[in-house]
Formats: C-alpha cells, sequence, structure tokens
C-alpha cells in the first residue's frame, strides 16, 4: 500500500462523509428539540434520492439536476412537516419508547410507498452537469462530483452554525435543545417550533439523499443502513451538536476509508482483511468514543425532560382472573396439537410465537422495570441461536445440551456488553446496544470460517422425538412457562424491586445501600441468558442459522413487541408478541406490501392505545371496576 | 467522642470556593443546624458527607473511620440516614414497600431471586411508618401522597438502618408553615427517643432557633459562627451576613 492510495481513500471518506452529515444533522436537530429519535429519518433520505432522480430524468438537463437537488430539499421538508403534524404531535405525551414505535412504523410504510411508486430496481441517476468529470489526484482520478461533495458538508455546516447563532428562531431552538418546558412557558409557540425543526431536519435529509443521486444508485435498502450510520455519527458526536456530526461523520467515514486502504494484511500467523472490519469499524469507534465520553465528542449531558407519562403503577401478584386465565391459556396450548391436527402448520406459527414471547419477555425485564431501552437484544438472541448450532455441529453436542448451554454463551455476552452498557442511560445506552448487537453481527457475518458467513449454519434438527413438530412444540411450551415464570419470579423478589429503585430514583437507591449499577448488570445479565434459550429454541425449529435472522430487525422486533403489549404491565410483553408475531406472519402472506400494512397497523395500535394492548385492558378492568353498579 | 468531626473540608468549583477549611463535630444525641444565606455552602458540605461529592482536601470522620470520598452506600452502611432536600420515593412502589426497601438492603437481602419482597420486614416497615404517622396508607402507591408526606416517608425509610447520624437537607422546604413545625417536632421526639444525632440545615429560622441544640453559621464557605441559639443571634458577624452592617446607608446618608 502507498501512501498515495492511503490519501486517496482519505479524500473518498471525505466524500462518503458529506451525506452521512447531512442525515446526522438532521436527526441530531430533531432529537435536541423534540427529544424524539426519528427512526423514519433514513427513509427521508432514501425518498431524497429517489425524488432527486426522478427529477434529474424527467425534467433533465442541469435545471432537472441542480433545480431537481434543491426542489428534493423541499418537498422532503414538506414531508418531514406533514408528518410531524399529522402523526408526532399527537404523541409528544406519550411514553418517549411509543414515538419510536411510530417512527418505526413510518420507516415500512415509507419503504412499501417507495416500492409501489419506483419499483424494486436501483435507479442511478445522470452524472452531474458540470461536474461530469473527473480530476488526477495522488495519481488516480477522483470524480470531481466527489469533490463537490466534500466541500458542500462543510458549506451547509457554516450557515448552520451562524443561523443557530445569529437568529432568532436559532435561539429559540437552542434553548428549547436545553429546556423545551421552560422555553414553552416562556410563551413560545412549541407546535410552531417543533414543526418547523422537524421540516428542517427533513430538508437536510432529503438534500444528502439528493445529493447522493449522481454517486450512488437509489436503493430500497437505503434507509435503515441509513439510519444505522446516522445513529452512531450522531451518538459519537453528542446528541444536538451539529459541529460533532461533521466530527464524527468525517472520524468514521475516514476510518472505514482506512481498513479499505490496509486491506489484506499478514501478520505473520494469521492473515487479515481489513477491508471486511468496515462493518465492526463504525461501532467500535462508537463503543470506545461511549466508554470514554458517554456524552460523546460535543455532547453535553441531556438537560432532564420532566416525565411526561404517568409513573407505573406497584407490581401487585397476579389476580385470581388472571391466573385463571393463564390456567386457560396453558391448557388450550397444551391440547394445541390435538386440535390442530390437520393444519400442522399452526404447530410451527405457534412454536414461532413462543420463541418471540421469550424474546420479548426477557427484552421487557430490563426496558420495563429496569428502564433500560436496549435496542440490541437480537445479539443475545444471536448468541444463543448461534451457540446452540455450533455446539452441535462443531462439538457434537446432544440436542438437549446445547438448547441448556446456549444461554450460558448469551450470558457470557450479555455479561461482558452490559458492563458498559450500564454506565450510560437513555438514548446513550439504546444505541451502545445496538452497536454490540451490531458488531456481533458483523462477527458472525464475516467470521467465514467458524460461522459460515452468510449462508449460516445449516442442518442444525432436533433429534427424536423432538423431531415432530407437535413435540418440539410441547418442549417450546416448556422453556417458555418456566422462562416467564421465573422472570416474574424475580421481578417480585428483592432483585426486581432494586432494579426499579434503581430505575426510579439512582440517587435515593444509592442512598439507601443499592449498587445500582451492578443490579442493573445483573439484570442485563439475566435477561440475556434467557433471551439465550429463545435463540437456541429458534436454531433447532428452523433447521438453521444465518445473520439475517439476528440482524437490526430482530431487535426492533423485540422494541415493537414489548410496546405493543404494553412496558409498564407484566403480560403486556406476552401479548404483544403474539399479537406481532401472528400479525406478522398472516399480513406478511396477504400482500407484498406487507409493511406497510404492518406498519399502518403500528400507527392505529399506537394512536389508539398509548398504553399498549395489556395496559389498555387494564386500564378498562379498572373502569369497569370503579363503576358503582359493578362494586355493588 | 463526637459522632461526626468534621476537618478543614474544603471544595472549589471551578475557583469558586464552595467550602473553605470549614471544621466541626456533633456530639451523641445532638441536634445541629447548618444555617446560612444562599450560596454559603450548605448544600456542597452537606454532599460531601453523604458522599455525593469528594472533597478536595480535609476529611470527614464517621467515629474514628474516615468517609471522605466514600460512595453513598458505603456512608449509609456506617449508619448515616439521609432525606433529600426534594424528597422522592419509588414512585412505582406502594408507601411500605419504599420503607421495605430499605430494611432488605440493610440486612443485606438485595440480591434475593425467589422470596417476594412485599413479605420481607413487613411487619418492621409498618412500625415505621406508625412512628411518622402514616401508617393509614401503607398499601397506597407513593406517588399518590402529598408532598408533606412524602417527607414523612422519607424520614420513616432514613431511619430503617438504625442510623446513629441523621443527615436533614432542608427537611422542611416546601412545607406549609403548620406542617413544618409538626414535622420537626417529629423528627425532635424521634431522635431524643433513639439518641440519634442530627445534622441540618434549614432556612426557615423559627424552626432553628427553636428546636436546634446547636448552631452553625456558615457564610462564602467559611465557617463564621458556632454556638446555641442566644449567642448566634448576638453573634455580630452572623448579624453582618444576614443583614449587612448598615454601612452603605450610613454613608449615602450622609
Amino acid at each position: 500500500m502507498t501512501l498515495n492510495a492511503l490519501l486517496f481513500q482519505a479524500l473518498n471518506g471525505l466524500s462518503t462523509a458529506s451525506g452521512l452529515f447531512f442525515i446526522a444533522a438532521g436527526l441530531s436537530l430533531i432529537f435536541g428539540v423534540t427529544r424524539i429519535v426519528n427512526i423514519a429519518h433514513g427513509s427521508l433520505y432514501m425518498l431524497g434520492t429517489y425524488i432527486a432522480y426522478s427529477l434529474a430524468t424527467k425534467i433533465g438537463g442541469a435545471f432537472g439536476f441542480w433545480g431537481g437537488i434543491v426542489l428534493t430539499a423541499l418537498i422532503v421538508g414538506v414531508i418531514g412537516a406533514l408528518i410531524e403534524i399529522v402523526l408526532l404531535r399527537r404523541i409528544y405525551r406519550a411514553p418517549e419508547l411509543f414515538q419510536l414505535l411510530a417512527t418505526f412504523a413510518l420507516v415500512l410504510v415509507i419503504n412499501d410507498a417507495t416500492l409501489w411508486l419506483w419499483g424494486p430496481e436501483d435507479l442511478l441517476g445522470p452524472r452531474a452537469p458540470g461536474l461530469a468529470g473527473a480530476v488526477e489526484i495522488f495519481g488516480r482520478r477522483l470524480p470531481s462530483y466527489d469533490l463537490f461533495l466534500i466541500f458542500i458538508a462543510p458549506a451547509v455546516l457554516i450557515v448552520l452554525h451562524f443561523a443557530l447563532a445569529k437568529t432568532r428562531f436559532g435561539r429559540l431552538m437552542r434553548a428549547a435543545t436545553q429546556d423545551r418546558e421552560m422555553v414553552g412557558a416562556l410563551g413560545v409557540n412549541q407546535a410552531v417550533l417543533f414543526t418547523s425543526v422537524f421540516a428542517l431536519g427533513a430538508l437536510l435529509a432529503g438534500l444528502g439523499g439528493a445529493l447522493q443521486v449522481a454517486r450512488e444508485p437509489a436503493n430500497l435498502a437505503t434507509d435503515l443502513v441509513a439510519i444505522g450510520d446516522a445513529f452512531v455519527v450522531v451518538v459519537v458526536g453528542g446528541m444536538g451538536s451539529i459541529t460533532g456530526a461533521y466530527l464524527a461523520a468525517i472520524i468514521i467515514a475516514e476510518v472505514k476509508a482506512l481498513c479499505i486502504a490496509i486491506g489484506v494484511v499478514n501478520l505473520g500467523f494469521v492473515t487479515v482483511n481489513f477491508s471486511k472490519f468496515t462493518l465492526v469499524a463504525e461501532f467500535i469507534v462508537m463503543a470506545i468514543v461511549l466508554i470514554a465520553r458517554p456524552y460523546g465528542l460535543l455532547g453535553k449531558p441531556q438537560g432532564v425532560v420532566r416525565s411526561v407519562a404517568e409513573p407505573e403503577a406497584p407490581i401487585r401478584p397476579a389476580t385470581p382472573m388472571l391466573k385463571v386465565l393463564g390456567a386457560v391459556v396453558l391448557v388450550l396450548l397444551l391440547a394445541l396439537p390435538l386440535l390442530a391436527q390437520t393444519s400442522p402448520y399452526v404447530l410451527v406459527l405457534a412454536t414461532d410465537v413462543l420463541i418471540a414471547v421469550i424474546f420479548a419477555t426477557s427484552l421487557h425485564f430490563i426496558m420495563g422495570p429496569g428502564g433500560m431501552h436496549s435496542f440490541g437484544h437480537a445479539a443475545y438472541f444471536g448468541l444463543g441461536a448461534y451457540g446452540a448450532a455450533l455446539l452441535v455441529k462443531l462439538a457434537g453436542f446432544p440436542m438437549l445440551a446445547a438448547l441448556f448451554t446456549a444461554p450460558l454463551v448469551a450470558l457470557l455476552g450479555a455479561l461482558l456488553f452490559g458492563w458498559f452498557a450500564v454506565r450510560l442511560s437513555g438514548v446513550y445506552l439504546a444505541m451502545l446496544t445496538l452497536a454490540f448487537a451490531q458488531i456481533v453481527w458483523a462477527l458472525v457475518f464475516q467470521w467465514e470460517g467458524f460461522t459460515g458467513g452468510s449462508n449460516g449454519v445449516i442442518g442444525v434438527w432436533p433429534a427424536a422425538p423432538f423431531n415432530k413438530s407437535w413435540a418440539y412444540f410441547l418442549l417450546a411450551l416448556a422453556f417458555t412457562v418456566i422462562a416467564i415464570l421465573v422472570l416474574r419470579r424475580f421481578l417480585f423478589a428483592p432483585f426486581g424491586y432494586a432494579m426499579r429503585a434503581g430505575r426510579d430514583s439512582p440517587l435515593r437507591a444509592e442512598a439507601i445501600g443499592i449498587d445500582v449499577k451492578r443490579i442493573h448488570w445483573l439484570g442485563f445479565a439475566i435477561a440475556g441468558c434467557v433471551c439465550g434459550i429463545a435463540g437456541g429454541l429458534f436454531a433447532f425449529a428452523k433447521g438453521s442459522i444465518s445473520p439475517e435472522a439476528i440482524s437490526v430487525s430482530r431487535s426492533i422486533d423485540g422494541l415493537v413487541m414489548v410496546l405493543l403489549g404494553g412496558i409498564q404491565t407484566l403480560v403486556g410483553p406476552i401479548v404483544g408478541a403474539s399479537v406481532y408475531a401472528v400479525l406478522q406472519d398472516t399480513v406478511m402472506r396477504q400482500t407484498e406490501y406487507w409493511r406497510a400494512l404492518l406498519g399502518v397497523i403500528i400507527l392505529v395500535l399506537v394512536l389508539a392505545f398509548p398504553q399498549g394492548i395489556a395496559g389498555a385492558l387494564s386500564a378498562l378492568s379498572r373502569k369497569l371496576g370503579r363503576k358503582p353498579g359493578g362494586a355493588a | 467522642m463526637s459522632v461526626l468531626s468534621v476537618r478543614s473540608l474544603s471544595k472549589t468549583f471551578g475557583g469558586v470556593h464552595a467550602v473553605n477549611d470549614v471544621s466541626f463535630d456533633i456530639g451523641k444525641g445532638e441536634f445541629l443546624a447548618l444555617i446560612g444565606p444562599n450560596g454559603a455552602g450548605k448544600s456542597t458540605t452537606f454532599n460531601m458527607i453523604n458522599g455525593q461529592l469528594t472533597p478536595d482536601s480535609g476529611d470527614i470522620l464517621i467515629g474514628d473511620k474516615s468517609i471522605a470520598g466514600m460512595a453513598p452506600r458505603d456512608i449509609w452502611r456506617l449508619g448515616v440516614g439521609r432525606t433529600f432536600q426534594v424528597a422522592a420515593t419509588f414512585g412505582s412502589m406502594t408507601v411500605v414497600e419504599n420503607v421495605q426497601m430499605a430494611l432488605i438492603s440493610h440486612a443485606r437481602g438485595i440480591l434475593g431471586l425467589w422470596r417476594p419482597a412485599a413479605s420481607l420486614h413487613r411487619e418492621r416497615a409498618l412500625e415505621l411508618l406508625a412512628q411518622v404517622g402514616m401508617a393509614d396508607a401503607a398499601d397506597r402507591p407513593s406517588r399518590e401522597l402529598a408532598y408533606g408526606d412524602v417527607k414523612r416517608i422519607e424520614l420513616a425509610i432514613a431511619l430503617a438502618n438504625d442510623p446513629q447520624l441523621l443527615l436533614m437537607d432542608e427537611p422542611t422546604a416546601g412545607m406549609a408553615p403548620r406542617e413544618r413545625n409538626d414535622l420537626i417536632k417529629l423528627v425532635k421526639a424521634l431522635v431524643v427517643e433513639r439518641g440519634i444525632s442530627v445534622l441540618f440545615t434549614e432556612h426557615s429560622m423559627d424552626v432553628v432557633f427553636s428546636y436546634a441544640d446547636r448552631i452553625i453559621v456558615l457564610a462564602r464557605g467559611r465557617l463564621i459562627a458556632d454556638g446555641n441559639a442566644a449567642a448566634i443571634r448576638d453573634n455580630a458577624k452572623v448579624r453582618e451576613v444576614y443583614f449587612g452592617t448598615g454601612k452603605t446607608f450610613q454613608e449615602t446618608a450622609s
């Protein structure tokens, strides 16, 4: 590798950084003011590329391209304003995680809308009129458009910086970032402020997406990739800091470029291909930054958001009615193999539901009572699944032994990652857990010799007598019931109370001798261990395991399940996981546009039941119970 | 021997001497008030004693054990109870569960994974609640309580580990005058009964001068007076920091 090659890759990195910066800056601005982590921000970015493509090809010429980019930014800005007015405005008072759920639903809807409008093919835009050539630098040819991208990002940064520093709107935004209640109390119209900030953020994302049109094809997978990258950039730079976002975008793009430039290196005893580390690299950068500077490079501790959500009611032991209900459900499930003799698919689906229930219940254990909003629970699912599969394949473990050992693999992972994660809180904890999950995913994906890479591990079938679907279903049921009851028992024991104490008031918990970090760490480990059970069961249920099954979307599925059921109730995750797993399965087979349908269903549920399904049911039963007629 | 000794304690925040060479002692069973105008360093002193801040220099002794820089939870284990300036409970628990948590922690049972917490130390928790007059509210969610009642719960929690020293940061802040007197009377009665030493900060001079055994006064980070109510009332320096010397008025008049 020559110095010239390295410098050339560094320039390449700078032009990539501009795209990262635009999307991250918008995300950061929106979070700073509204405290909403807009998962749909990647979708707005993607829309930007598609709209700019259409304008550039339909109108054509220099005006179609350059005018199209400006127009695209404005159009996406308007879309952002509409999203804020129609949807988000209704849920500012909902628990923060609910807002995440709503924006995730938007991801699904926008993705299918794009598929419907533009079709599934990648669309490569025309070259930029006036900048179609290339410049000779370091002995290689760099497209002059890339050079333009390198300069446009700092230019926008400077404009934004002065707008925030000098204008009245900028001052309001900075004030709202520090203390939005106070800004509201001073008579500022928050609705207008929030809408315009959201529109501005969307405009930046649209601009970023539009600028990519001459560089990369418009692609339907861009949304999740872009949002993942943007999360990392925002967290590394510090939430709410535009300059931090720029700095972080450059660092991350450069680290990736460096990995590519280094390429294959022979370290004597082992050959490492660094260009394959690009996936892991950004998340390792993020993990290091978060551990050294918990609020990002230029971030400050977040201003306290005075809780708007109603605090949780004390947990009570199961009422007789709930116990009866649980017993009835259990009996029905035990009888399911008999009931479903004619349609064997029911048992396969039911097994999937059980696995989802364990997954969601273990996630709820740390999210609800622990207050730790993990965005990377798929990591422990993956460790369990790969643990079980590899123990069978490589170590020759019998099935049951593998199923019992798999959770221990997940436990080890959770102990390691949890130790770092509990040092942070809120959005930063969420992002660090996401980073760890991506590291696990990338390791599995890139360590081909051990894990089979993208093909995964196949031929992990259950041994007799569990090779019959009814027998495997009953096995899964046994694991599920035990996992649920044990976790529930823990929650009612002093440990579970201590976990809630640490969530309710860390200061007060420490003041009565509770080591909050230690308790939350152990809670994290327990949840990871139980999640490993779900992973092990999944591997044998499918007969295989691949990186796809442990990707980001599984972590998001878990969040959706928990929130759907209601985070403040203990049966919530069970209800949520069942509803979601069945919905996903049935909706998916109905239509090509299942994502949009699922998204719409989630949106309706979010708007109709801000406490989740189980939360809404228990609120309803309390209401009925209080009626004079009911008491008499 | 004194229960708590503070020796030459100092803390600066970016060049501001919040607390500067402060020393005092509390004897067994003593009810000691720490007063001073805003910004005098009361809360900083307090937070160094309860472990939330680490002193820059000086020492804090409980008996003969140094606690400077120890974590709050370890200081609590040495028999130091505390209440907060802005009272807080564990909002997702009932009143009695709040007290039970402190009792479970005191018995080192926090890591218990099996026996339901609600059944542990309930009798003792109810006893403590009865002592602060909150037994009737035992099974109500603590988030529903009025602020004055939350202050009483805090007191019950602070008494759960049989403390020898109680730290109360503005125990009556945010309360009506009537409630204020009742609470301090209650604290005084409980500590006399149990022989607990109390260090408290307070803005209400009525409360301080009627109940404290001894008063220490901080101003701009320094300890300027230490004595009983009568001595403090007549102390010229104390009058100066609270009321000024009157010189400014004389100068304009002349």
